[in-house]
């Protein structure tokens, strides 16, 4: 072995854990040389070089450039499509609509809702009426504006608030009731007959849109009868398993690669038409085809989060205990069944206690371009009414916000019917944030200045969660290959959506054999050449992977502990890793260079194959959160300054703490924009059509608009009950309670409840407005 | 600002044809403006080919290289970037404006490729991430992102990098304040503003060192 790597295997004076027998799962660490600190990503290089390749980048010979023709109206019936003009304009190479044979394919939007790929009925703003491939991209667009449709406009229902009255357009003819879902627990009756204090309010959420930096698309090619497609993806899988069923082909003809992605937040975790279409058009043109959506059709047609009406009504006794929780709420996915009411209600069953619960949620169709997932979905909005009207019931009882929660930790998983949690932080991210928070201190210094008058008015809130999982589980399939000189390749099929994913599993490998992160070389996030995963999403990619690929590389340990017996003539439950040898603990003189070992040389490679396990009988695992801010608000423009905010989270272990404190600030960020700045806005009276579809008109938060003192609060609480790592799930948590503890601390600071978002001037002002109305 | 900055050295009102370049660049403008209406005379307008003479012959100072190029006068600086040069480091977000992830700098100063057409950008100083890189090595600035873990899903990076780069050139001691402002048009979806903004203070750091 050459000098220079020397050093390669083993990181001096690391010990190594202690390798489990065959079948056996590997015991918790109990003290972490890696885990645990401040690590740079191992793929940081290609993000700041310029050198990764997202599936934007990729450019390859003979490619083309797809686009699509959308429906402007929010319902139509297509009477006719000429592409007479477009197919014969300069570079067009195919166009495709509803009449070619080609584009004969049904897609499914949910069970029961089928319907052709262009489907001549579009029910809402936004919907595929036919492609092209082109060139050059700005040929296909023009190309686009030169296929004539003849629209019958239909008239249309935009606001879930109205749909469901009568005499509202149909989106289906069975009407617009998607579902009710209903549950309860106890007697809401006697719980509010037993309350001293009851509250009810209506809150909203407007809706909100994912809108990735980069936009949803890929580029698809085919060799003879295989497809490859390079999408914009959180799960190369689950693309794979759709295109499949939808074009009608093995799993083995459809490779899909999506080794970096631009964001997605879960509007990624599915692929779209937009996939269906490259690949049609690349089969029409035999030439691979790239098909990127432009900033306009992400606002329309690839998912939000729903917006959703709330009434919460609440009783608590004046020692503080809740004895009651009522939530009725309306939501819309959407034209098509996409989860407009999921888990809305969540953290009114599991958040805090209550032995009376009733829950009702209607999710309704309307003509507007369907959800996808939208971390942590239904929670920020569920939290927005649940936390405002905890702070209304402290407020009523004379109580301090974070005592009344305090007095309402569970310590079962309720909405589950009492199943404990393995472990819950809840009470220690409440009470430590508040501490590092200064809570108390801040609250009162901030009402002896708003005592003492003038127009900028400060004010403390907070807010916390659960989030409904968390804690990952199968299946999931992982490869660890160690070279014969000791360095490493990691195989799985997880995406890395921007969480550092493949910085944490690197971590997770470099633990568990004492060697360098940065030496181990990661393949992921393609069907061809990496192991089954799901989507990387729900908070789920950590405590799934993670596990798993400890499993991988502790059967890499237990090979080479074979390979060694054979070596030293020992059996090899009498041998121990010990730094970079492997030594016998009868006898000390028998010891082997980790990269001596006979057979890892000769075969050149060992590799070690990890399943993750089931999770925990009997069990609920999830990560609990407490966000704490402190706002100035201007009683005179509306505007709120966010002076400091506080995200304290306990999702089991920290692997990164690096990585970890940047989910945290990116979850408040977003959420953030959620509470103050980011609203759909149809033209409701009129055309139906969203009004702001750009970044100008549509506003996400900017680097002006976080708070320049922002603190990360871990609770590092390893739970051995979840899975080997001890780690559950941060990426949603992070984003939940942000926009309710805006909205307390903004009453806090101005006497006045805002039930809607965004807190924007406008709404603020207005607010502020009719409240001094009701006094005078 | 740069001093040539009022005289514009553009091959618009050179090398084009008037009929090519409103033909070519009529479409673009029907695209931004009309959202679904059909205007069959745009249509028409379009359908003409656009040929070697409609081509607009330009050269480029891209990383300190003169790249010589046949453009259409409607191709903005972003598509000649990533489509004809293959440079992809500078990233496409919104093609109109609003987010920065295509910002490079043209004569040291951040802009928004995707609103500069590549005519435009003759006899300017072009610098692209790719530009920062001192061979494998990265930039400062690029250190300074990669230790700060200031990006998530690292697409907007390469134009938050462009835009950091441009404001310590400016201003090499700027207060957070100052790097808050300068950096608020590239948008971070992710939300990583924090750790960039921690980055921008170690990159003016290690400039000054």
């Amino acid at each position: 072995m050459a000098d220079n790597q020397k050093d390669l295997y083993y990181i001096k004076d690391l010990p190594v854990p202690e390798t489990p027998a065959a079948g056996k799962e590997p015991e918790p660490w109990d003290k972490t040389n890696i885990i645990g600190k401040r690590i740079p990503r191992v793929d940081g290089y290609e993000r700041v070089s310029g050198t990764a390749v997202y599936p934007a980048d990729i450019n390859l010979p003979r490619m083309l450039y797809g686009a699509i023709l959308r429906c402007p109206h929010p319902n139509a019936r297509i009477r006719k499509v000429d592409i007479s003009v477009a197919e014969k304009m300069p570079g067009i190479r195919s166009v495709l609509t509803n009449d070619n044979p080609a584009a004969k394919v049904k897609w499914q939007w949910a069970k029961g809702h089928e319907g052709p790929l262009f489907d001549p009925h579009c029910r809402f703003e936004g919907e595929a009426v036919a492609a092209v491939a082109a060139d050059t991209p700005q040929q296909a667009r023009d190309a686009l504006h030169a296929i004539l449709v003849d629209y019958e406009v239909l008239p249309f229902v935009i606001d879930e608030r109205q749909a469901l009255k009568s005499g509202a357009a149909k989106v289906h003819p069975d009407g617009n009731q998607v579902k009710k879902d209903s549950y309860s627990r106890g007697d809401v009756a006697s719980g509010f007959a037993a309350a001293s204090v009851i509250r009810e309010h209506e809150f909203r959420t407007e809706a909100e849109l994912h809108t990735p930096m980069e936009l949803h698309g890929c580029v698809a090619n085919w060799d003879g009868g295989s497809l490859t497609i390079w999408e914009s993806s959180q799960g190369v899988y689950a693309v794979q398993s759709k295109v499949a069923a939808t074009l009608g082909l093995p799993l083995s003809r459809v490779r899909v690669v999506g080794h970096y992605l631009g964001g997605g937040f879960g509007s990624k975790l599915q692929p779209g038409k937009y996939t269906i279409i490259a690949a049609l058009l690349a089969r029409q043109t035999a030439r691979p085809v790239k098909l990127f959506l432009s900033r306009e059709e992400t606002f329309l047609c690839v998912g939000n989060r729903p917006p959703a009406n709330m009434k919460i009504k609440a009783g608590v006794k004046q020692d503080g205990t809740l004895t009651a929780l009522e939530f009725i709420a309306t939501a819309t996915g959407g034209a098509y069944p996409a989860g407009g009411t999921s888990i809305l209600d969540w953290l009114v069953r599991d958040l805090y206690t209550c032995p009376n619960v009733r829950c009702e949620t209607t999710d309704i169709f309307i003509n507007g371009g369907p959800a996808r997932p939208f971390r942590a979905p239904g929670h920020p909005q569920c939290s927005w009414a649940l936390e405002q009207i905890m702070d209304e019931l402290a407020e009523a009882i004379g109580m301090d916000p974070v005592e009344l929660r305090l007095r309402n930790v569970p310590r079962v998983s309720q909405g589950r019917g009492g199943i404990p949690y393995t472990t819950t932080g809840l009470e220690e991210c409440i009470r430590q944030g508040a501490e590092a928070f200064n809570w108390a201190e801040a609250r009162q210094a901030a009402s002896r200045m708003n005592q003492a008058g003038g127009h900028l008015k400060r004010g403390v809130g907070m807010g916390s969660c659960v989030w409904f999982v968390g804690g990952g589980g199968p299946p999931s399939t992982v490869i660890v290959k160690l070279f014969a000189d000791g360095s490493v390749n990691l195989n799985m099929g997880a995406s890395d959506i921007g969480t550092g994913t493949k910085t944490v599993m690197a971590m997770i490998v470099a633990e568990e054999l004492g060697i360098k992160p940065e030496l181990i070389q990661i393949e992921n996030a393609d069907t061809g050449t990496t192991q089954y995963a799901t989507p990387s999403g729900g908070s789920k990619t950590v405590p799934t992977e993670a596990p798993t690929v400890r499993s991988a590389t502790v059967e890499v340990k237990r090979q080479l502990l074979k390979m060694a017996a054979e070596d030293l003539n020992e059996p090899v439950d009498a041998l121990r890793f010990d730094g970079e040898i492997v030594v016998s603990t009868r006898d000390s003189s028998k010891q082997v260079k980790i990269t001596d070992i006979k057979q890892l040389n000769k075969r050149g490679v060992v590799i070690g194959i990890g399943y993750r396990g089931p999770n925990p009988e009997g069990k609920s695992v999830n990560p609990f959160a407490a966000q704490f801010c402190e706002v100035e608000v201007n009683t005179r423009t509306g505007e709120i300054r966010l002076l400091r905010f506080l995200g304290s989270n306990e999702s089991g272990r920290v692997i990164n703490r690096l990585t970890y404190d940047n989910q945290v600030f990116g979850g408040i960020t977003m959420g953030i924009g959620m509470g103050m700045t980011e609203f759909r806005q149809f033209d409701a009276g009129q055309t139906g059509k969203l009004v702001n579809k750009n970044w100008h008109d549509y506003k996400l938060p900017t680097a002006l608009d976080v708070p320049l003192q922002m603190t990360s609060l871990p609770i590092d609480l390893p739970d051995p009950e979840a899975n080997n790592s001890g780690a559950k799930g941060l990426g949603e948590p992070v984003t939940i309670p942000t926009a309710a503890a805006i909205a307390n601390a903004v009453c806090h600071a101005t006497g006045v409840r805002i039930t809607s978002t965004p807190l924007n001037p406008l709404q603020v002002m207005s607010s502020l407005a009719n409240s001094r109305r009701k006094e005078d | 600002m740069p001093e040539n900055t009022g005289e514009h050295d553009c091959s618009c009102g050179k090398g084009l044809t008037r009929r090519g370049f409103l033909s070519t660049a009529g479409a673009t403008t029907a695209l931004v403006a009309v959202s679904g209406r059909i205007n069959v005379n745009v249509a028409q307008a379009a359908a003409s080919e656009i040929t070697s003479e409609d081509m607009a012959k330009i050269t480029l100072d891209i990383n300190g290289r003169q790249q010589r190029l046949l453009v259409e006068p409607r191709w903005s600086l972003l598509f000649v970037l990533r489509d004809r040069l293959g440079l992809s480091g500078t990233k496409v977000g919104c093609e109109r404006g609003e987010c920065g992830a295509c910002t490079v700098l043209i004569d040291g100063r951040p802009r928004y490729a995707c609103m500069t057409l590549a005519v435009e950008a003759t006899g300017r100083k072009i610098t692209t991430i790719e530009g920062l890189m001192n061979g494998e090595q990265l930039g400062q600035t690029q250190q300074a992102f990669l230790e700060e873990d200031a990006y998530q899903c690292g697409y907007c990076t390469p134009g938050q990098i462009m835009a950091a780069e441009g404001l310590l050139r400016i201003n090499p001691d700027p207060t957070s304040e100052q790097i808050a402002t300068g950096m608020s048009g590239n948008l971070c979806r992710c939300g990583a503003y924090p750790h960039i903004i921690n980055a921008v203070n170690s990159a003016g750091a290690k400039k000054r060192n």
